[in-house]
């Protein structure tokens, strides 16, 4: 089978049966509810599980039940759901399982609206529930690269005894590109059976639970959880460097979609400016690039650094932190779900370089 | 070489159908495609409509301001998209619902008379949509007719009258563009 | 010249945006009109839910407060403990209801606060597609039972009177429904006797209302009325479930 055109959500599901996930609960919501119809039809089919959850706290649960027997389990929201399930979230990596939880991002807060956004970046990298504990986010910018990082995310989750999060938005889920699912393969499944409900048969018991009465127990595992996010922070960081080659004057930083009209602008601004400006694209958000763009924050050749959002300031945090500021750092944002088109964040390259005096 | 196509219309006039075989057949033609609908509260007022990219390296922005081509249906789309062409740029007109064309003089504007090439065949105008495909691939080759009617064949495949009534349609209309190419 | 037919002054000159046939537009009259009749327009605030009738709050000409998706029976709480003299319902669909508000619902009807619940029950998730919801009907074919729905997998249509009438607290539970001009009169007399139970601040009170989504269930809305009374009607009888006045 060569490349199919596919919807992203589509996409999506099907990427998850190619990473050995069988079992899926959900709740409806816009727009992303195809995933759920597509696994709807064919999980059924493959011997899987599908269900329909009354509401995404149970659907959530629901993930937590399923991750605890050692299955790949995932679920699929968007951001007023996601909230609702950061109980569960907070549970599952309480209990150190693997779980994978999609987000299609949508403009809030409140009921907000059901276009693209990118307004969950803290919810996603540092806020996903209560308690010590962080989400491995990752933030794929094209129907492709969804199916890459679907197939990655189970492992990974496995690798870590930790819940992965990807997060996209209503573009990517509702817009078909080409895939090409013959370069995909699942990777197996390690042994579940020290830590999995399975049934006690000709062993110990196994115990799911996050409950530490005792302070001492409890400050111990959110050191070990400490110890693991900064494994990840080793380990885990992907980012995309895009004209980077020639040592551009400004540096912009975008994911996702955001990242995909970055490119488009510095292609049309290089040709007709003739200036150099490159891109650092976080694939993963946390772990966040922090090396990369400290370093280049160091360089002499960086005069600026130019951060494009589809929220109002939330990953210019992490950059303002990385960079520690050695260099301004300039923002431009479309919210409410609009996406930035080519011209007005060619226009705000534009600005950067008139404010560094290019 | 990159061409952004916008086909715009109501609910049910195939708008999203003829986008997808365009980058169907792009694709197939080993280019790189997206297919982007709208969707949400925009398509509540009837008006329905999506985007190709059709380029030769990674598609960067899904979101087009400004499209090269825009293929309108009805006339809430061209009332909607002929301001946004691109100068220079291509709008093709279902002339068999719309009685106007754009004041613009800085765009190639070919009315089409999509419904009727589609009645003339099927005795209704649910083809409208590929006629409206083969009058552009006429006007502006992007990719070989061929790859399209291709498509047709793997979609129609199964209907062989169905395949044959559209495949007409959509060379009918292709000779009708091709005749109007702009020969600039 | 004498007026004959007028909208009601509870609701905005607004053209609401539903699709061909809906009924929700005809719940929405009847509850306005309930509204007017009583003239309690001025001190009712009226709860708006997430599913097709979110905008409720942009045809009311009442105060509005919009709720979280199932939450409006604790919204309602919220705004009516606090200010006992206003009049307070909420209107919501079945998945927001039946589905992610079910612990709303049964807690306010058994806490038997003195609001009104209108309850639009069309078999479907309406706003999001036609997702199966819990009042599907069983073989009903939505976008998330494809195969129709398998009351063996995923359990029978939930009748939510019958499950509040268990409930002890005292209640005014009714249902009725939209599918014609003398079932719908009747619906009218069901809202209007719940608004005046909490009128009177005697009871929870909660109407549900057979409704139709053409759009959805992919039936012409002529042919939908027919469905509704073959498919639903012998599923959900309609009546008065439970009145305050019952013995215990
Ligand atoms: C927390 C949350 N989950 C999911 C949704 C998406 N959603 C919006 S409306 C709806 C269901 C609507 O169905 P119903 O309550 O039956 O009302 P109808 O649209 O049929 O009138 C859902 C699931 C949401 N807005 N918030």
């Amino acid at each position: 089978m060569a490349k199919i055109l596919m919807k992203g959500s589509e996409a999506i599901g099907e990427a998850a049966i190619k990473a050995g996930c069988l079992s899926y609960f959900a709740y409806p919501i816009t727009p992303q509810s195809e995933i759920a119809e597509y696994l709807a039809k064919r999980l059924p089919k493959i011997g899987g599980t599908f269900l329909q959850a009354e509401s995404e706290i149970a659907a959530s649960q629901m993930v937590f039940g399923a991750a605890g027997t050692g299955v790949r389990v995932m679920t699929t929201s968007s951001s007023p759901g996601i909230s609702l399930m950061s109980e569960a979230m907070s549970y599952i990596a309480g209990a150190e399982l693997p779980a994978v939880f999609v987000n299609i991002v949508r403009g809030g807060p409140g009921l907000g609206g059901i276009l693209p956004s990118q307004g969950d970046y803290f919810q996603a990298t540092k806020g996903a529930g209560h308690g010590n504990f962080r989400f491995l986010v990752l933030a794929p910018a094209n129907v492709q690269e969804f199916v890459d990082y679907m197939i990655k995310a189970f492992p990974l989750a496995e690798k870590y005894r930790n819940p992965v999060m990807l997060v996209g938005d209503g573009l990517i889920a509702q817009m078909m590109e080409p895939v090409d699912f013959d370069n995909v393969a699942s990777t197996p499944q390690g042994d579940v059976e020290s830590w999995a409900t399975t049934g006690c048969k000709d062993r110990e018991t196994n115990l799911i639970n996050s409950l530490f009465l005792d302070p001492l127990k409890l400050e111990k595992f959110n050191d070990k959880l400490a110890d693991k996010y900064n494994r990840m922070r080793d380990e885990e960081v992907v980012y995309e460097e895009y004209a980077m080659d020639d040592d551009p004057d400004v540096v912009m930083v975008a994911y996702g979609t955001t990242s995909r009209v970055v490119k488009t602008a510095i292609d049309e601004f290089r040709k007709e400016d003739k200036l150099k400006v490159g891109l650092i694209r976080p694939i993963t958000l946390f772990p966040f690039p922090m090396d990369v763009l400290r370093n280049l924050s160091a360089k002499s050749h960086v005069k600026a650094f130019g951060v494009v959002e589809m929220s109002i300031g939330q990953m210019l945090e992490d950059v303002k932190w990385a960079t520690l500021e050695r260099k301004p750092v300039e923002f431009f944002s479309r919210k409410g779900g609009i996406v930035p088109n080519p011209d007005e964040t060619k226009d705000f390259i534009k600005n950067i370089f008139k404010k560094i005096g290019a | 070489m990159q061409y952004e196509i916008t086909f715009a219309g109501f609910g049910g006039q195939g708008i999203m159908t003829a986008g997808k075989f365009l980058a169907q057949g792009a694709m197939n033609h080993g280019l790189e495609v997206a297919w982007v609908p709208s969707y949400g509260p925009e398509m509540r007022g009837g008006t329905a409509y999506c985007t190709v990219v059709i380029s030769s390296k990674p598609v960067g922005s899904p979101v087009v301001k400004n499209p090269g081509i825009a293929v309108v249906m009805n006339r809430p789309s061209l009332d909607k998209f002929a301001s946004q062409i691109k100068p220079d740029g291509i709008l093709i007109i279902n002339s068999s619902l719309i009685e106007a064309t754009s004041e613009r003089e800085d765009i190639f504007q070919v009315q089409v008379p999509c419904n009727k090439m589609s009645q003339e065949v099927l005795g209704i105008g649910r083809s409208a949509n590929i006629a409206a495909l083969g009058a552009l691939l006429g006007v502006k080759e992007m990719i070989p007719k061929e790859e399209i009617e291709k498509v047709m064949e793997t979609k129609f495949g199964k209907k062989p009258k169905i395949l044959e009534d559209n495949l007409k349609i959509f060379r009918d209309a292709y000779e009708l563009g091709k005749k109007q190419r702009k020969n600039a | 010249m004498k007026t004959i037919f007028k909208r009601p002054d509870s609701m905005t000159d607004m053209v609401t945006h539903y699709c061909p046939g809906c009924t929700h537009g005809t719940a929405h009259r009847m509850v306005a009109e309930v509204v007017d009749e009583m003239g309690i327009r001025e001190r009712t605030v009226g709860i708006a839910p997430v599913g097709c009738s979110v905008l409720l709050y942009k045809y009311m000409d009442t105060d509005m407060h919009q709720a979280a998706h199932g939450r409006a029976p604790a919204v309602a709480t919220g705004v009516k403990r606090v200010k006992p003299g206003l009049i307070v319902y909420s209107y919501q669909g079945d998945g927001d209801l039946a589905s992610i508000g079910t612990a709303e619902i049964i807690h306010a009807a058994n806490r038997g606060e003195k609001i009104t619940v209108v309850f639009i029950n069309n078999a479907i998730y309406g706003m999001t597609g036609g997702q199966m919801a819990p009042t599907t009907m069983p073989n009903q074919k939505t976008t998330t039972s494809p195969y129709g729905r398998d009351v063996n997998d995923v359990g029978y249509p939930m009748r939510m009177c019958e499950m509040l009438q268990t409930l002890r607290t005292p209640s005014y539970i009714a249902r009725a429904s939209l599918h014609d001009p003398l079932h719908s009169v009747q619906a009218k007399q069901a809202l209007k006797k719940a608004f005046a139970y909490q009128n009177e601040n005697k009871c929870f009170s909660f109407v549900e209302l057979l409704s139709i989504c053409p759009t959805n269930w992919g039936i012409p809305p002529v042919k939908s009325m027919d469905w509704l009374v073959e498919r639903m009607l012998p599923y959900y009888p309609l009546g008065v479930f439970k009145t305050p006045e019952d013995e215990e």
